[in-house]
Parts: structure tokens; C-alpha cells; sequence
């Protein structure tokens, strides 16, 4: 039998960046297949290929034998293959029924140009009662929650004829029973013969819903296992190509003074009355889930969100902090977790992106002097080691790893006193991850007070000297190094319950 | 490869001269057409036309290039031109005239940015309430009736000539230069492309946001002042009717000029380009006595197909 999808010799560069290499892959009917890899692997770019979204450089897909040119998402969904993405693409204030047949809706027999109402609410409930889900065609998306949402998102892939369906992180806003639910669907479909791939970076979910697992790095294929033939640490080892210990260098650094000090700092439900206590030359991690106030508490102690109460002193000196600007004069510094929305202006140049903050410091009567800017623009991207071929280049033309690099450059020049990253390497390689984290440790090593906040437990356990951790706007724990393990992490971050699908995200690498 | 590193040096260079070559492409067809078109009269006749607008454009260009909209700069022009007429024919002393219509343009344009940063009002609503406002005020002042006879050392900026160059063209080069090292050279300027391009972004990076945006529409207000002045300078009458529809062409001429609308990408160069063609279409068609009635539409048309060539070359 001819397999339902299949790869062959794909290629795909983006500008600095080899994204997909002679990747070739068979993926089966009625099989679940995971895909697995670290952001920046390739995936995405990947799976964008397949439903159209972009073309391939060179290669070749085959679909149940036939090789196919997918030139549109148009295309990709006649052809059979539906992505479901993270972010839901379902219209909010329409109807369920309106979604599954947006833009070919029945029309009246007797007046073509004007839809038939009760016919399509037929039949999109038809879709819904076949996959046994609970949801009226008539209700409103807006008021279903994500997991009834991608449960329609999956019903309407199906009434386009699906072979193929391609799950993106599908878990990643959902609860215990949600995901339950959700398996027991892609088991069903399954039956029925449709292949589905999933991409997760939770390899418990991997494990139990997949049979085969295909695991990319650097924009290639490594390998493709039968799940019930590999560990999970296996699957770890391939993913990062390397044992794990090697890419956090941790410098040892003696402890200073104490440098920053927060006191009873409230805002809303996300900060509880924080207590915390930075000192000269530490990295503090901070870990808990995401809606645990982790990064509420950075953009407070930056001074970009109100306060309802609470102290925050620096050096021994209480300050007040209105707005991003006083905290930065103050010398404290702020990496955020979203780089493009917040972090980054990608249509300016490099040197604009590295200097913007500095400014002050390097005009004379509100006239950059721009002699001065190049000479640390070019030292930065020395240091940093960041790739472009001129400090001109628009940031928008880096790769995901260098853009962060520049963000970092940009408070380094800075001499901060303080750093606040929030998620420092998400969305980047791993050789650039493995140089962010020697900076910071470096940046410690010179006297800077680093608060790091990640989900990444294994870069908490890394980089941290003292690991923080949150849960429901408290902090729940505190850990030196040595006493910090994933699991009592994990504990802290769920209070215990639950603590079975928490240990899920330990293995996020 | 080699054919797509040349096709890729190709698009850059239509990315960055497109108008350019659109512009010489309008004017040496023109001067097919039209024997009197490349005339030196006829060439200094264009800028002078052009150069009101030009003014005005500059102002629009750093608002639009924040990713806002000043719809309110005709209105404005017109209060502040027919106050400080009326105050010098009262007998208030030149200067103190020109400056106070410097400082109602720049104080109305001060209060489109307070609306904007501390009201929270889409830009394009609170500029769209100044246009009525200010326009509504012109015309109570004057009670609708324009103000005429200027004093002969004021109507020097608008009718006078500096060498052999008109006044009007002088102000407009001189604003123009002054907002190319505004925007190129100073920390306000790399203020407001980092804010047209992620005001959140630029918050978090210690730019002061509203203040910065605060200034800018002030400025596009002064701009839109200076304009009126030249402008009344030159007919020799404020009228609170002058200004109407400015905004469109202004709009026009920063947009065709390659500024983006969602901000942070574009300059000054390629608004006094967009407003050099605007004039010169205008001219043009006027030499070849085109009708009145269709003078509107040839000259849309034509914009929109030089933008379309530059834009399809170019992707």
C-alpha cells in the first residue's frame, strides 16, 4: 500500500537560515505520527510547506502515491490536509455552523445567491454528532472554550474530507480531561483511517497518543522511531544532539550586596504581596507556571505595569517607578518574553535596535553622534557574536537567535545594574541558546544582578544560583542550587496537585 | 542563483529610486507633449505650486510616520492665517503676528496629541473633531468674511523672491531640510520611527511615548501654520475658507512618497518627491489643456498607475 503522505528530499532556506534540509518522511494511513523537535528545529516551517502556506525550495509530496504540487492553503484543504494551529483560526462572533462552512455555504435551490440556513445547520451538526461532541451548531464560537473550539476546528476539517490533519500544539491551553477528550478523538479518527501528525513539546503526551515518533533538529530529519521502541530520554538525546549537562555553563560567582529588593508588591490576582531579594552578581531563576504572575512580577519591577502596592528599593534606596524610563535610568533592565511584539523594532536597523535605549547617553543637544553609536553597535555584535552583515541590516532579516542577541546587546550597552529576562531563549537554536546562557552567566560574573524567568525547567536548574518559585501570584518556594530538583520545582509550581501532568513540562527542552 | 542576486539587486534599486523613476517618466513624457513644460519658468512656476503642500506634507509625514493621521492641518492652517491677518491689520508688529500663528498651530496641533496619548482617541477621530473645531472658529472670527490689504514687509514670505527664487519655494526647502536632520539626525527622529514601528516595544525601551507623539502633532500643526502664512502672504488675503481639502493632498503626497501607513517605514525625501509629481501632473495637464472637469480624474489615474508600475517592479 502506498503511504498517505511522503516526503522527498525537501528543502526550504529563509534568508541566514537553512530551515529544512533533504528532509524525507512516510507517514502512513490511519496513523498518529509525532513530530518532535526544539523550536527553530524546522517543524513549523515544515508543516507550512504541507498545507501550503509556503512553497519548498526543491523536493517532492506525495499523497497516497500521487505526487502533489501544494501551491495555496486553498489547495492543501481540497487535497485533503487541514493544519490545526495554536491559534485557533475560527471567527469568534459567528456560529459553529457558520465556521465549519465558511465560504461554501449551501444556498437555496430556488435562489442561488442566498444561503440555506436550516440546510447548513443540518449538516454542520451532522459533522459534530459524528465526532460524538456536545455542541450545537447554532451556538457561538466566542462562547465555547479552547478545547470545544479545536473540537470544531477538527469537525471542520473532517467535512472537507480530511486525509491528513495536522495537529500544532494542540494541548497547549488545554486541561487533563480536555487532552483526554481530545486523544480519544484522534484515536477515533484514526480508525476511520486519517492520518494525523502531532507536533508537541510535552513527550508524555507524545508517548501516549503516538505510534510512531519523528524527531528534527537543525531543519533535518534524525530519526523516526516506533513508540513503544524508544525512551524518552532517547527521543531528549536526539532533539538536542548532545547530553544535556554540556549547553548550561554555569560560572561559579560569589555573592555581593544586596542590590534590589521587592516588598509586598500587589497587582490584581497575578501579585500577591511578592517578597524577593536580588543580590550583586546573582542569577535568580524563576519558574512556575504561565499565569503564575512570573512575568507580571518582571514588567512591575520594571516599572511597565502599575502597582496596588508594595516597596521595590535598589542599592538600599526605596524608588518609584511610573514607567519603563525610570526603572532604565535607575540602571535596571528588561528583556521581555515576546521579542517581536515587545522586545523588537523589526523594519529599523540593528544599530537603531541596540541603541534606542541608550540615546541620552550618546547625544549631545539631542543630535546622536552617530560615529559614537557605530563604534558600540559593532563592539556589541562582537561580543554577542551576532550574525549580520552590516549594522544597516533590518532585524527583521535575523534569525530568531541574533534578534534576541540584539535585544540583549541593547541593555548590555546599557551596564545595567539589573536584567530581567523573561523567557531569554525561547524560539531560539540551540548553539545560540548555549551562547545566551554563557552571557548571562558572564554578565553575573561582571556584577550584574540577573532575575531570569523561564518555562524551561532544565534552564532554571542551568543558570540559576537561587531558583524562585511562583504559583497564583505567591512565591511558593525558594531553592538554592544544589537543593533543586525538577520535581520539587514542579511541586512548588502546582502545589502538589496534579503534580502528574506538571512533570510533563520538565521534559520541555 | 547568480539570476536571482541580480534580480534581487534590480528589486532593491526600484524599492529604493521607483518613484524616482516614476517621476522622470511623467516628466519627460510632459515634456514630449508640452514644449513650454521643461521651461525654467514653467520648472520654478511647479515648485512654487508645490510648495504649500510640500510644507504641509513635512508635518504629515513624521505624524503618519508614528502610524497616526492628521486630518485636522487645512482647518488649522486657515484659524491660525486669519488671526495673525487680522492682528497685523490691527497694527500688532509683523513678527509678533507670525509668531502667534506659530503658536496657535503648534498649541491646536499640542491638543490633537494630548487627545490622542492621554484621551486614548484613535488619531484619526480626535484630528477629524479638530478639522471641524478649528475650521468652525476660523470662520466665527472672521464672521466669514476674509481679511485683506497685509502689510508689504510680511507679504515678502509669500510673493517675494530670494535671488531669483521665489519665497514660497526658500520656506519650503528650508523646512525641508530642517525635518530631514529633525528625523535623520536627532534622537526625537530615531523616537519616531521606533514608535511607528512598535510603540510597546518602544515604551519598554525608555522612549518617552507620549511626548514624543505630543511633539509630533504640534509640529504637523507649526507646519500646517507656516504653510498659511506663505500662503496668505502670497494671495494677499486670509480667508477662513483657505486650507479646505489640504490634508488630502498631503496625505497624498507622503503616501505616494513611499511612507507607510502602519508607520515607521518611509521619509522625507519621498513625500517632496510625492508632492512634486502631485504639482507637476497638475501643471502638465493644465499646459495641455486638458478640461477642468477631467484634469481630477487623469491626475488620480496617473498616480495610482505610477505607484502600481513602481510597486510591481519592485515586489
Amino acid at each position: 500500500m502506498k503511504p498517505r503522505l511522503k516526503f522527498e528530499h525537501i528543502y526550504k532556506a529563509f534568508p541566514g537560515v537553512q530551515a529544512v534540509r533533504d528532509f524525507s518522511l512516510e507517514a502512513q494511513s490511519a496513523e498518529i505520527l509525532a513530530l518532535v523537535g526544539e523550536n527553530g528545529a524546522g517543524k513549523s516551517t515544515l508543516m507550512n510547506i504541507l498545507s501550503g502556506a509556503i512553497l519548498a525550495d526543491s523536493g517532492r509530496i506525495f499523497l497516497d502515491g500521487e505526487e502533489v504540487m501544494i501551491d495555496s492553503p486553498r489547495r492543501a484543504l481540497e487535497l485533503g490536509i487541514t493544519m490545526i494551529h495554536q491559534e485557533l483560526a475560527l471567527i469568534p462572533q459567528m456560529s459553529v455552523g457558520q465556521n465549519i462552512f465558511l465560504g461554501r455555504e449551501p444556498r437555496l435551490s430556488t435562489l442561488r445567491a442566498m444561503v440555506d440556513w436550516k440546510e447548513l445547520y443540518r449538516l454542520a451538526q451532522q459533522e459534530l454528532d459524528r465526532l460524538g461532541l456536545k455542541i450545537s451548531a447554532r451556538d457561538l464560537v466566542q462562547d465555547l472554550t479552547i478545547a470545544q473550539r479545536q473540537m470544531v476546528e477538527i469537525a471542520k476539517a473532517l467535512s472537507y474530507k480530511a486525509r491528513l490533519i495536522v495537529l500544532d500544539e494542540p494541548t497547549s491551553a488545554l486541561s487533563e480531561r480536555e487532552i483526554e477528550t481530545l486523544f480519544d478523538l484522534m484515536r477515533s479518527l484514526r480508525q476511520h483511517g486519517v492520518t494525523l501528525i502531532f507536533i508537541s513539546h510535552r513527550l508524555e503526551e507524545v508517548f501516549a497518543v503516538a505510534d510512531r515518533i519523528a524527531v528534527m533538529r537543525d531543519g533535518q530529519l534524525i530519526g523516526v522511531k516506533a513508540a513503544n521502541e524508544i525512551s524518552r530520554d532517547e527521543v531528549v538525546e536526539m532533539m538536542v544532539g548532545r547530553e544535556l549537562k554540556e549547553f548550561f555553563p554555569k560560572a561559579n560567582v560569589q555573592r555581593g550586596a544586596l542590590v534590589l529588593s521587592v516588598r509586598g508588591l500587589k497587582r490584581g490576582k497575578n501579585l500577591r504581596g511578592i517578597n524577593l531579594d536580588l543580590y550583586q552578581g546573582e542569577i535568580v531563576g524563576v519558574a512556575g507556571l504561565v499565569g503564575s504572575g512570573r512575568s507580571e512580577l518582571a514588567r512591575a519591577i520594571f516599572g511597565a505595569d502599575r502597582v496596588e502596592a508594595g516597596k521595590i528599593s535598589l542599592n538600599g534606596k526605596e524608588i518609584q517607578l511610573h514607567k519603563p524610563e525610570d526603572a532604565i535610568r535607575l540602571g535596571i533592565g528588561f528583556v521581555p518574553e515576546d521579542r517581536k511584539a515587545q522586545g523588537l523594532f523589526l523594519g529599523q536597523s540593528v544599530r537603531s535596535n541596540i541603541v534606542i535605549s541608550l540615546l541620552n547617553r550618546i547625544s549631545q543637544l539631542g543630535f546622536i553622534r552617530f560615529k559614537l553609536a557605530d563604534e558600540l553597535v559593532e563592539k556589541m555584535i562582537r561580543q554577542l557574536n551576532i550574525k549580520t552583515p552590516s549594522v544597516q541590516q533590518r532585524v527583521r532579516n535575523l534569525s530568531g537567535g541574533n534578534q534576541q542577541k540584539v535585544v540583549i546587546a541593547r541593555w548590555m550597552s546599557l551596564n545595567p545594574k539589573v536584567l530581567i529576562l523573561d523567557e531569554p531563549t525561547r524560539g531560539v537554536d540551540v548553539a545560540a541558546k548555549a551562547e545566551i546562557h554563557a552571557l548571562i552567566s558572564k554578565l553575573a560574573g561582571q556584577g550584574v544582578s540577573i532575575l531570569m524567568i523561564s518555562s524551561e525547567l532544565l534552564e532554571i536548574l542551568g543558570v540559576s544560583d537561587r531558583i524562585l518559585v511562583m504559583r497564583e501570584g505567591n512565591i511558593t518556594a525558594e531553592f538554592s542550587r544544589k537543593e533543586a530538583t525538577q520535581e520539587a520545582i514542579m511541586r512548588a509550581a502546582t502545589g502538589q496537585v496534579d503534580n502528574q501532568r506538571l512533570s510533563l513540562q520538565s521534559q520541555t527542552v | 542563483m547568480e539570476k536571482t542576486a541580480s534580480r534581487q539587486a534590480i528589486r532593491l534599486f526600484l524599492q529604493r529610486y521607483g518613484l524616482l523613476l516614476s517621476y522622470g517618466l511623467v516628466v519627460l513624457v510632459l515634456s514630449l507633449l508640452s514644449q513650454r513644460f521643461l521651461g525654467i519658468s514653467n520648472q520654478i512656476n511647479i515648485l512654487r505650486q508645490a510648495s504649500i503642500n510640500a510644507i504641509v506634507s513635512i508635518g504629515m509625514t513624521l505624524v503618519i510616520l508614528t502610524g497616526g493621521i492628521d486630518l485636522s492641518v487645512g482647518s488649522i492652517l486657515a484659524l491660525s492665517a486669519v488671526i495673525s491677518a487680522a492682528l497685523m491689520k490691527n497694527g500688532l508688529a509683523v513678527p509678533w503676528a507670525v509668531l502667534t500663528a506659530f503658536a496657535i498651530g503648534a498649541g491646536l496641533g499640542l491638543i490633537n496629541g494630548l487627545m490622542i496619548t492621554r484621551g486614548r482617541i484613535p488619531p484619526f477621530i480626535a484630528t477629524l473633531g479638530m478639522l471641524t473645531v478649528a475650521r468652525g472658529l476660523a470662520l466665527m472670527y472672521t464672521q466669514g468674511q476674509p481679511v485683506t490689504g497685509l502689510p508689504p514687509s510680511f507679504r515678502y514670505i509669500g510673493a517675494g523672491t530670494l535671488g531669483s527664487l521665489p519665497m514660497p519655494i526658500v520656506v519650503a526647502a528650508a523646512t525641508f531640510i530642517a525635518g530631514i536632520i529633525l528625523l535623520r539626525q536627532t534622537r526625537f527622529g530615531e523616537y519616531i520611527y521606533a514608535i511607528g514601528d512598535n510603540v510597546q516595544a518602544a515604551r519598554l525601551a525608555g522612549v518617552p511615548t507620549e511626548r514624543v507623539v505630543n511633539l509630533v502633532y504640534a509640529f504637523s500643526g507649526f507646519c500646517a501654520a507656516l504653510a498659511g502664512l506663505v500662503l496668505i502672504a502670497r494671495l494677499d488675503s486670509a480667508q477662513p475658507v483657505i486650507g479646505q481639502g489640504y490634508e488630502f493632498n498631503a496625505i497624498a503626497a507622503v503616501v505616494v512618497g513611499g511612507t507607510s501607513f502602519s508607520g515607521g517605514e518611509g521619509g522625507l525625501p519621498g513625500t517632496l518627491l510625492g508632492a512634486l509629481l502631485i504639482e507637476t501632473l497638475d501643471n502638465g495637464l493644465n499646459l495641455l489643456n486638458v478640461s477642468a472637469l477631467w484634469e481630477q480624474v487623469v491626475k488620480g489615474v496617473v498616480i495610482a498607475l505610477a505607484l502600481l508600475l513602481y510597486k510591481a517592479i519592485g515586489r
